[in-house]
């Protein structure tokens, strides 16, 4: 047995991809920037509804390092859910962005509520605290666990903030109690955020906030030490606001000296940390005076930080960022900007791609294709994942958009253009690879109508009828679309349709459609590869001339892929003839001594008595006759149906009483027993000395290891045994239903019809079960001593069977002429056999008694080639008539 | 029902086989779907498999013991798409409650029938499935608006909460958010289970099942396997595993992966294989079991089965091959850092 294993208790947040806080992450940057109240240019964007942009101040932050990124909508002039929804939806389909986590940040739960709803992750909720009391404080916590978010708590009461080191720790000390121990929440899912204060602000009271924060982190850190303390940093320098190089030199220095005492994670601008080291001496000195209140009397400290800040000449940092593939070949930044989804550049390059290509559709043809046909290998290595595919999708999209008016420029004035009609089928939300195509052909000057995705067939097709379009092209991802399709194809071969259809989409395949799809429309179905390729099939399919062509030889190709997959299906799930006779059934037969029966011959029994009969009824088929479907005798007190079932059930055992004392129907059978021996799969009859010859049908599946393939004559003595054995067989029916079933016609009495039909099927079934237990127990007599109910008949847990020609074990129905000739059960029984071979009366059952032990019930299930000649042989029959009867056996 | 976290540390716990692929033997038509009920019903409903729990219930029944007979230990309600949101594209959103009630009703049945017939004393649980969705929470329908979304967060918590109640009601043991292919849809049925736990007074164990899709190793709404683990953790599992999309051979790294980072049990029900060229599923029952025979024998798995293309033989198959062999131990949680 292996070790046991250990999971530590770190705080574990996820975007698409996990960040897990061990004590080696040192330090969490949570990403500022992204927030309404601390970056103006965030907000104007927002609110100007400039959310490409916004999202670029996103990607920015995680360019900068940023490992969870702060987003706020906090802005009096916002509607904030709203403005939360759209950004933390917009968010997830960026997915270098949206791999990090997220923390909602908002001073109103419903908007944190709102980005919640939104993101897939484990998100921080920056923040609650007790500032309204205890109650909310638990409510809010219980909605922030239900959605599994870690917490920010604010060092907040009904008093207010705490802004002593004694408060700080108090009210964190209260938190952490009710949270874990009432609300249930694991420690290292808490934050406290103790409140970090502007310092150096001239009030001699403000200096020692900086000093209160390290030394209460430091506290509650040493009383639960898997909690986490955060801070809003850039609050402490908030009076050198306007000077960056102070800010940031403050920032690192307070960080410096808070992580070491415990600080886990804080809200900076990312791309603004400076390193302690590298801050100049003179300003990191003045910094530490402030930041730990040394030197500070009388704001000394203050004051020096003040004079040097002045002395500094803020300027605007550029921002850093790696730009080196802007100075590479147009074609190669149209490449990045497709793989890493980026817009930014997509309307300039495109321009100038546009300048250097004689057409504009040589731009999406050429450099664009290429691009995202990297995208499309990267995504089958799986070095891109889904979200990053759509994105480069909408940078295709974008710089199509840009060449379309000068694709429009030059395209001659033509009113008509060809139509091609495009949908995801019904159960399928795929659409990234059809919405390709359509933009390629719509560049084309194909007229296009997209239907979107998830199309049930019939919208597609009469949309097509309605538009008169040219063609039609469906496309699907998953699996089950491959079945929707054929059921397109179907159905425009029924509908009588003469567009060629287009199969597109990952989960298709030139060999699916050429095995399933293709036989089904034969006016013309084509599988199409890629977006590229779409363009020169529906152009060659919209000329009379190149459609006749490409037509006939996809149809060829197609059959010729289709004649290669049926062969190879053959041999691959299937085995021989001969193999399966070597895999029979085994039997120790010389072991085994078979039981004589008590005549040999046919036996009449010309009116059995239905008292008899009815005892062996199975009656759970009489409900499902009346769509009741449920086990017998539990079905009467089901919940839903069972009174209704009580009242049917109590009705048929009247009309049942009716139909025993005043004898409707009277009961008539044969059975027959003959000597018999089997030869591979035929069963040789001794019949007053003439031989009369029985065939079956073997199972030719593959089967597990130890598993037999069955044939019926594997439970007949094999002839080289030279065994006694023997082969019965039956007929019954139940004559006299049709007089009654008029009189109830008559009477308009449907109810009674129908169940005395049913009924009637009961009895036949019935009076069989009944002989066979006659034959089990006395006329052959192989089981002397059986003692089953009538549950464990239903259940077939006597030995022997009593197989019927035209079903599973022995489905050749022609086989039915023998047994009825054997039994000579037409005149005896009066069972007439239609050309179809049913039987007449409805209400009759036959079939063959076998009694060995082992002998069960099966189905022979497909079979191959071999075995029908075989058997077409052994039968004498034509091939066509044979093929007919066993067509559902046949491939 | 005896405690199933006792069962799940003596044994490998057998969980059921695909039902799709089992109604599909039956080759029902649209009539077969309809039954007496619906014959009248205004749109097609061939293809609504959790309708069949009303129209065909003993066809469920049989399923289920089917794969109660083949080893099954926990068999799943057939409810994959019984959300008032799926049923919509059978306009039959009303149905949902009901459809949640029947399907948990058939499952139990065949446990009884089962254990009267068999005299199996062995506890049999019930597992309310609770699918994807066919609308999700992360992913844009409109490849020109990303940030659009075809259905709320509040609108899945609905939906979700009457699937819960309806298999609360029919009388399910677990509840098993499963095929899990966007996060946000999981996190929804989660807070619907939760606060519908926490109003009602109940709690039942939930088994939370994702789907990794593609050669990324990700979720289809772009999570690793960690992260998405990460982002259900609050769930309290009471097993966390993957099923679908991919068969037993393509999943093995990340069930590894989940054994060594889950603090809950471990399931897996894999695919018979990755589907052919014509959609079909043909890994056979034995090798099927052989790779999770080899998940079991490095202490992986605690939960096995199968999904898409299996059937009661490859259960029977599994169960044989991992029934001497001990489950994977709960990992140790530490208390300090």
């Amino acid at each position: 047995m292996k070790n046991m294993s250990t999971i530590k208790p770190y705080l574990r947040l996820s975007g698409l991809e996990p960040l897990i806080i061990r004590p080696e992450t040192n330090f969490v940057n949570v990403g500022e920037r992204t927030n309404v109240t601390g970056s103006k240019k965030f907000a104007r964007l927002i609110l100007n509804n400039q959310y490409e942009e916004a999202l670029s101040v996103a990607r920015q932050q995680v360019e900068n390092g940023a490992q969870v990124l702060d987003i706020n909508m906090d802005d009096a002039l916002l509607d904030g859910v709203q403005a939360m929804t759209t950004f933390v939806n917009l968010l997830q389909s960026e997915p270098d962005i949206a791999k990090i986590p997220i923390m909602i940040d908002s001073s109103k739960f419903e908007i944190i509520q709102a980005g919640l709803k939104c993101a897939q992750g484990k998100c921080i909720v920056n923040s609650i605290s007790m500032k309204e009391g205890e109650a909310k404080f638990i409510e809010q916590a219980y909605i922030c666990k239900d959605f599994g978010a870690a917490v920010i708590v604010m060092a907040f009461d009904e008093q207010g903030q705490a802004d002593t080191l004694q408060r700080k720790v108090e009210i964190s000390e209260k938190a952490y109690k009710i949270l874990t121990q009432k609300v249930g929440f694991d420690p290292q899912d808490i934050i406290f955020d103790i409140n970090i204060f502007a310092i150096a602000t001239g009030l001699e009271e403000h200096n020692n906030y900086a000093v209160d924060f390290i030394e209460a982190t430091r506290i509650i850190k040493q009383k639960f030490p898997l909690v986490k303390i955060s801070g809003g940093v850039s609050n402490l320098s908030f009076s050198f606001r306007g000077n960056d190089h102070v800010r940031e030199a403050m920032h690192a220095v307070f960080l410096y000296y808070a992580i070491k005492a415990g600080m886990d994670m804080g809200i900076v601008n990312a791309g603004q940390l400076v390193v302690y080291d590298e801050i100049e001496p003179t300003l990191r000195n003045l910094c530490e005076d402030v930041i730990l209140n040394r030197n500070n009397a009388n704001n000394e400290a203050t004051e020096k930080l003040i004079a040097f800040a002045e002395t500094v000449k803020a300027k605007g940092k550029v921002e850093v960022k790696d730009e080196a593939w802007r100075n590479e070949s147009v074609e190669k930044r149209l490449a990045h900007s497709l793989v890493n989804g980026i817009t930014d550049y997509i309307d300039a390059d495109t321009e100038e791609a546009r300048k250097k290509y004689p057409k504009p559709l040589d731009v999406i043809e050429g450099p664009l294709m290429d691009g995202m046909n990297i995208v499309g290998d990267l995504f089958g290595s799986g070095k891109m994942f889904l979200p990053q595919v759509v994105k480069s999708a909408r940078v295709m999209k974008k710089s199509v958009a840009y060449l379309q008016p000068f694709i429009e420029a030059e395209k001659k004035e033509s009113t008509n253009a060809p139509t091609i009609l495009m949908a995801t089928v019904k159960g399928d939300v795929h659409d990234i690879g059809k919405n390709i195509v359509g933009v390629v052909l719509g560049c084309n000057g194909y007229k296009v109508i997209d239907m979107g995705v998830m199309v049930p067939t019939d919208k597609i097709l009469d949309e097509a009828d309605k538009k008169n379009v040219d063609i039609i092209g469906v496309s699907g991802l998953i699996t089950p679309s491959l079945d929707e399709m054929v059921h397109v194809a179907k159905e425009m071969k029924r509908r009588n349709m003469k567009q060629p259809l287009l199969i597109g989409g990952a989960t298709t395949s030139r060999i699916h459609t050429a095995v399933k799809i293709a036989p089904e429309y034969e006016t013309g179905v084509v599988h199409v590869l890629d977006a590229s390729r779409s363009v020169t099939v529906v152009g060659s399919l919209l000329n009379a001339e190149t459609k006749k062509v490409l037509l006939a030889e996809t149809k060829e190709e197609y059959l010729k892929l289709k004649k290669n997959f049926d062969s190879k299906k053959t041999i691959k799930q299937y085995i021989s003839y001969q193999n399966a006779k070597n895999n029979k059934v085994k039997i120790n037969w010389e072991n085994y001594n078979p039981v004589q029966p008590t005549f040999t011959g046919t036996k009449v029994f010309d009116n059995v008595d239905l008292n008899e009969i009815k005892k062996y009824i199975d009656w759970k088929p009489y409900f499902i006759a009346w769509e009741m479907h449920g086990n017998f005798p539990a079905i009467l007190t089901d919940e839903v149906v069972g009174k209704e079932a009580t009242k049917l059930f109590n009705d048929v055992n009247i009309l049942l009483d009716k139909v025993i004392t005043e004898k409707w129907l009277t009961a008539k059978g044969t059975i027959g027993f003959w000597k018999a021996a089997s030869n591979e799969d035929t069963v040789i009859l001794n019949v007053e000395n003439k031989q009369v010859q029985l065939e079956f049908l073997r199972q030719q599946i593959k089967k597990a290891a130890d598993q037999p393939n069955l044939s019926l004559a594997d439970f007949i003595a094999p002839k080289t045994e030279n065994k006694n054995d023997y082969i019965g067989a039956f007929a019954v029916s139940i004559h006299g239903i049709e007089k009654h079933i008029k009189a109830f016609e008559a009477a308009h009495d449907d109810y009674n019809k129908i169940s005395l039909q049913a009924l009637t099927d009961r009895l036949a079934e019935a009076f069989a079960e009944y002989l066979h237990h006659k034959v089990r127990t006395e006329y052959w007599g192989y089981v002397k001593d059986e003692n089953l109910t009538n549950e464990d008949l239903i259940h077939e847990k006597y030995q022997g069977i009593r197989p019927a020609p035209g079903y599973p074990a022995c489905p050749d129905h022609t086989e039915k002429h023998k047994l009825f000739s054997l039994l000579n059960a037409t005149n005896t029984v009066g069972i007439e056999l239609t050309e179809n071979f049913a039987m007449y009366p409805a209400s009759s059952v036959c079939g063959w008694y076998f009694s060995h032990p082992q002998s069960q019930y099966y189905g022979v299930g497909k079979i191959q080639q071999d075995q029908f000649d075989d058997y077409v042989n052994r039968k004498g029959l034509d091939k066509t008539i044979m093929e007919r009867w066993l067509s559902p056996n046949l491939e | 029902m005896s405690d199933i976290k006792k069962e799940l540390q003596k044994k490998i716990l057998i969980i059921d086989g695909a039902m799709g692929t089992m109604i599909q033997r039956h080759k029902l038509q649209e009539t077969d779907y309809r039954g007496e009920r619906f014959k009248n019903w205004h749109t097609d409903v061939k293809g609504n498999n959790d309708l069949l729990s009303i129209t065909q219930p003993q066809i469920i029944t049989g399923i289920h013991k089917q794969y109660l007979e083949a080893g099954a230990d926990i068999i799943e309600t057939n409810t994959f798409s019984s959300t008032s949101i799926a049923q919509a594209d059978y306009d039959m959103q009303s149905l949902a409650y009901e459809l949640n009630v029947a399907s948990a009703k058939c499952a139990k049945k065949a446990i009884a029938h089962y254990n009267a017939e068999t005299g199996n004393t062995t506890p049999k649980y019930v597992a309310g499935a609770i699918g994807p969705l066919n609308k999700t929470l992360s992913l844009s329908p409109d490849v020109n608006n990303p940030g659009f979304r075809a259905v709320t967060f509040d609108d899945v918590v609905t939906a979700y909460t009457e699937q819960i109640k309806g298999l609360i009601d029919g009388g399910a043991d677990i509840l098993l958010i499963e095929t899990i292919f966007d996060t946000l849809n999981a996190k929804a049925a989660i807070y619907a289970a939760k606060q519908f736990f926490r109003q009602n007074n109940v709690e039942l164990p939930i088994m939370i099942s994702g789907t990794i899709t593609d050669a990324s190793g990700r979720t289809l709404s772009g999570q690793t396997l960690e992260a998405f683990y990460i982002s259900v953790k609050h769930a309290k599992p009471l097993s966390i595993g993957l099923n679908c999309a991919l068969g037993a051979h393509e999943m093995r790294g990340h069930i590894e992966e989940l054994s060594s980072i889950a603090e809950c049990y471990v399931s897996s029900y894999p695919n018979a294989g990755l589907p052919n060229a014509m959609g079909e599923y043909d890994e056979a029952p034995e090798q099927t079991a052989c790779f999770i025979e080899d998940w079991a024998n490095n202490g992986w798995v605690n939960i096995v089965g199968g999904c898409c293309g299996t059937t009661p033989d490859h259960i029977k198959h599994i169960a044989e091959h991992v029934k001497n062999i001990q489950p994977r131990k709960l990992p140790i949680l530490e208390e300090v850092i």
